[in-house]
């Protein structure tokens, strides 16, 4: 096994694994109360009974980060899924009928576009409302506009292929030519992006839950962890560091297993 | 007179994760100053990989396995281009042996206008100043006919035709007065009748310039027209090497007779079928042994596909390997002589 | 130039568009506006002053009209807590993020076009292989990972530069310069590892293109042939990519100015959600769109001036 394909698949998938087991299994392993404060541990060193130390208020910090963890899995991949499902319809709707749909549904997208994507999210977190649901929609619609280019770019592709105009011309309704042939084409290209858009949704969660505009204390979340520590960094570093190293791995993992994927199937499209 | 460039044994092999490609097996020429060189063959003959070898143009070792010598003269001293480092290789390339491409527009960076490419190399061989530079630069142009010279030499390559876009690039190889330019296929991207167009326009400052030409082509015609010589490349290998009017008055190789016949006759019945050349050449990574064109050929006699026909000459110049010749009668005011 | 103004209208419309959203972003907020914005301690006079001044008593479209109207003419309306004018605030900490920007993207470019056209040129090897282990590392690490990371290990452990704390221009050069070392590193680690992929790439698709070999036939020197023949040709990628990054460093900008303490756009922004101050709120989101649609613009017009193929003057 060489030194590339061990960093470059096998660790990242097995972290993915591992850190997804541990956030579904939350509930049920022996971990202590990620909300429970004590103040006789505050900032205690990593040790036998804390693995990962104790934050400024004596919170256990291994427990917080797997919870942590869960808000940043649940967020990034409700949001690319949400993202999927809107901006690869749009696309696909673009791409088949052309004409007006194309450029209001184009129009709309640069619109979308010409905003810097966290710039609309943090604005639109003022809203009031729960903090994950609101996440997902907002982060959701932020990267929907990339996956309708995709959806439409390859939709474009596929739609004027000739199995394509065969079932036209056998009276097959456009509904149903459009998720019996096309989709199925559609779902490769989008996947590969989808898993990258995931990594980018987990920096994006990561970075406004750094802010503060997330998920709200006392709940913990990676980047809220970070935040409210950095004050202490000096003291208690491991307050800090662990979280950021859970959320580093993570988004490592998830690019590293993106990028493999995206070049098994360029390598399979260029032979085809 | 020592010859310009004096080629022997020239071997250029490429290591492959599939083996060794054998792309130039052992080629001997020599050429004099001011004298054209045809090299002819099919796709794949090796032709192209020859010129790079020449220039130095190939990925270096361990990639490109070279042997054999290129002694080239310059300024009275003859050195093996082969031999030479990059830095020497460098003084070399443009100022004494420049290169013509095949498609012209490829050949010139899109992005830069026609005179700043010409100057580039300018500057790079010379100690002209950026107005002497950029006068040159005209002049060059006006030189290989391009109508407006001044105007036309701040347009980019995309806004001049296939033709002009040849002649800049002929103009960037003469800019420092070559002695010997490699022209590899330089007419083949172009239209038929622009094609004769940059032919002449080779040949006239080939004469201007008392330049040597090596012309690249798998056009018999193109070579018919321009050359003092011809060599005829199959596999790797020179299979025939003839002034130009014996080359096509009498072969002697079976290949060269073959290409010969494949030339469409004007004055044929219109239904004439096209003599087509069977099969395809070899593979290179795996050479036949004995002659290599004894596949295809209609000839062949067992001894061809056991033994490699050595070279031999069927007059002083002219040097031929097959081991079925073609026999030509003796023809009576001894102009042509039977080679057997 | 003809193609700008080819554009324009699209761009307009765009812009449009834009001050759209942005009106609507704070327009949509449940709940009497003036209230948010005043709190609690405010007494129904100060209320009904506020309801009037923004125009919530009228339709949508008609407040629309006049946010617009006022925001063309530099009126953004008045910090319900301060009373400070908005426009003002904002021009306070622009120059900031500005500088921010414009260093961080310097350094980007700087470190990334040497080493994309070196790694271009020479794949696989040795610097190749480094650098894009590296690359890989950074371009996970949001901005404000890598920027705990810097003031943990120079700051805090080094102490050869300062944690937080941010020196304007006016007092000292030196000074600025030196508190924004940090902030500036963190942000371009990230950016560099994506422009130089970018550039690295089109640098090998440009090298394998017939004018290069032509350009070492006639004997010219490697550097020469990167630097002026290749880098050009190969650089429009980059030039989009870098576009798109400025809109990605408004983003991660704002991370930073919280996390170093610069008091720039983006750390007004948070305060301002923060403090339901929904006005200035509005009018930064409305300033950074429109910055980076014309950002974008600039990008096209880029292009054009590197890539004679796409001017349209000649037939």
């Amino acid at each position: 096994m060489t030194l590339q394909r061990l960093f470059g698949l096998v660790l990242p998938v097995t972290w993915l694994l591992f850190a997804l087991t541990c956030v579904i299994a939350a509930p049920w392993l022996p971990l202590s109360d990620p909300l429970y404060q004590d103040l006789l541990k505050m900032l205690e060193k990593p040790g036998a009974a804390l693995w990962f130390g104790a934050d400024s208020l004596g919170r256990d910090v291994l427990a917080r980060s797997v919870y942590g963890l869960r808000v940043t899995f649940i967020v990034s991949v409700g949001s690319v899924a949400l993202g999927f499902v809107v901006g690869g319809s749009l696309g696909l709707l673009a791409g088949y009928f052309r004409g007006n749909v194309e450029r209001y549904i184009m129009a709309g997208n640069n619109v979308l576009l010409a905003f810097p994507p966290l710039i609309l999210a943090v604005a639109m977190m003022a809203y009031p409302g729960a903090a994950v649901p609101k996440l997902i929609l907002v982060l959701g619609l932020v990267v929907s506009s990339a996956f309708t280019r995709i959806s439409r770019v390859n939709t474009l592709r596929f739609a004027q292929q000739e199995f394509v105009m065969a079932a036209k011309a056998m009276g097959m309704r456009d509904l149903r030519i459009m998720l019996v042939e096309i989709v199925p084409n559609l779902l490769n290209p989008l996947l590969v992006f989808a898993l990258l858009g995931v990594a980018l949704a987990a920096v994006a969660e990561g970075t406004l839950s750094f802010l503060g505009l997330s998920v709200p204390p006392p709940t913990p979340t990676l980047g809220n962890m970070i935040g409210s520590e950095v004050s202490s960094l000096r003291e208690a570093p491991h307050a800090v560091f662990f979280p950021a190293a859970v959320l580093f791995l993570t988004i490592f993992s998830l690019n590293r297993v993106g990028e493999y994927i995206q070049r098994k199937l360029d390598v399979r499209e260029s032979a085809v | 007179m020592r010859p310009l460039l004096e080629v022997a044994g020239l071997v250029t092999h490429f290591a492959t994760p599939r083996g060794v490609v054998r792309a130039v097996d052992g080629v001997d020429f020599t050429l004099q100053a001011g004298e054209t060189l045809g090299v002819v063959g099919e796709s794949g003959c090796g032709k192209s990989v020859l010129a790079r070898t020449l220039m130095g143009l190939l990925p270096r070792a361990p990639y490109t396995i070279n042997a054999g010598s290129a002694r080239f003269m310059q300024g009275g001293v003859d050195r093996d281009l082969l031999r030479m480092s990059e830095v020497q290789l460098r003084e070399v390339r443009g100022r004494s042996i420049a290169m013509v491409f095949q498609d012209p527009l490829t050949s010139l960076n899109p992005v830069l206008p026609v005179w700043r490419q010409i100057v580039q190399v300018l500057q790079q061989h010379s100690d002209l100043g950026r107005k002497a530079a950029q006068d040159r630069a005209i002049e060059l142009l006006e030189q290989v006919n391009i109508p407006a010279p001044r105007q036309r030499a701040h347009d980019y390559p995309h806004q001049l035709s296939g033709g002009m876009r040849q002649r800049v690039v002929i103009a960037i190889a003469l800019a420092c007065n070559p002695q010997l330019l490699i022209a590899d296929e330089p007419t083949t991207a172009l239209d038929v009748t622009v094609q004769a167009q940059i032919l002449e326009l080779l040949r006239s400052l080939q004469v201007q310039h008392r330049m040597a030409l090596i012309l690249i082509s798998h056009n018999l015609g193109v070579v018919a027209g321009m050359c003092d010589r011809v060599a005829v490349m199959y596999a790797g290998r020179i299979v025939e090497q003839a002034r130009v009017d014996a080359l096509f008055a009498t072969p002697r190789m079976r290949y060269t007779e073959a290409l010969l016949r494949a030339i469409p006759q004007l004055a044929a019945p219109s239904h004439a079928p096209l003599h087509v050349i069977g099969g395809a050449p070899p593979s290179l990574l795996a050479t036949p042994r004995g002659c290599r064109f004894a596949p295809r050929c209609q000839y062949v006699l067992p001894n061809c596909s056991s033994q490699e026909p050595p070279l031999t000459a069927a007059s002083e110049h002219q040097h031929y390997a097959c081991w079925n010749p073609v026999i030509h009668a003796q023809v009576s005011d001894g102009q042509v002589s039977d080679g057997r | 130039m003809r193609r700008i103004l080819r554009g324009l209208p699209a761009i307009i419309a765009v812009l449009a568009a834009v001050s759209m959203i942005s009106f609507a972003l704070v327009a949509f907020l449940p709940g009497d506006l003036a209230l948010l914005m005043l709190g609690d301690s405010a007494t129904p006079e100060t209320v009904a002053v506020a309801r009037r001044e923004l125009g919530l008593d009228r339709p949508l479209y008609a407040r629309y009209l006049l946010w617009l109207g006022n925001a063309l003419q530099g009126d953004f309306g008045n910090s319900a807590r301060s009373g400070q004018p908005v426009i003002d605030a904002i021009l306070e900490r622009l120059p900031v993020t500005l500088e921010l920007m414009l260093l961080t993207i310097t350094l980007s470019l700087l470190l990334s076009i040497p080493l994309g056209v070196w790694t271009g040129y020479r794949r696989e090897g040795m610097t190749d292989r480094v650098v894009l282990s590296l690359s890989m590392v950074f371009v996970s690490m949001p901005s404000f990972l890598m920027g705990v990371l810097l003031v943990y290990f120079v700051a805090l452990q080094l102490q050869w530069l300062p944690a937080t704390g941010f020196i304007p221009l006016s007092e000292s050069v030196v000074g600025n310069l030196q508190s924004m070392v940090l902030p500036v590193l963190a942000l371009a680690l990230h950016d560099v590892p994506v422009y130089l992929r970018v550039l690295r790439s089109d640098i090998i698709q440009t090298l394998q293109q017939n004018f290069i070999l032509l350009a070492r036939a006639m004997g010219l020197p490697t550097a020469k042939i990167l630097m002026r023949n290749a880098l050009r040709p190969a650089s429009l990628n980059l030039v989009t990519t870098v576009g798109l990054g400025v809109g990605r460093l408004l983003g991660g900008a704002l991370t930073i100015e919280v996390l170093f303490g610069l008091p720039g756009l983006g750390q007004l922004l948070i305060e301002s959600i923060y403090q339901k101050e929904y006005l200035v709120m509005q009018a930064i989101v409305l300033f950074v769109a429109v910055g980076f649609v014309l950002i974008n613009l600039l990008v096209d017009v880029l292009y054009v001036l590197l890539d004679p193929r796409l001017r349209e003057e000649h037939a």
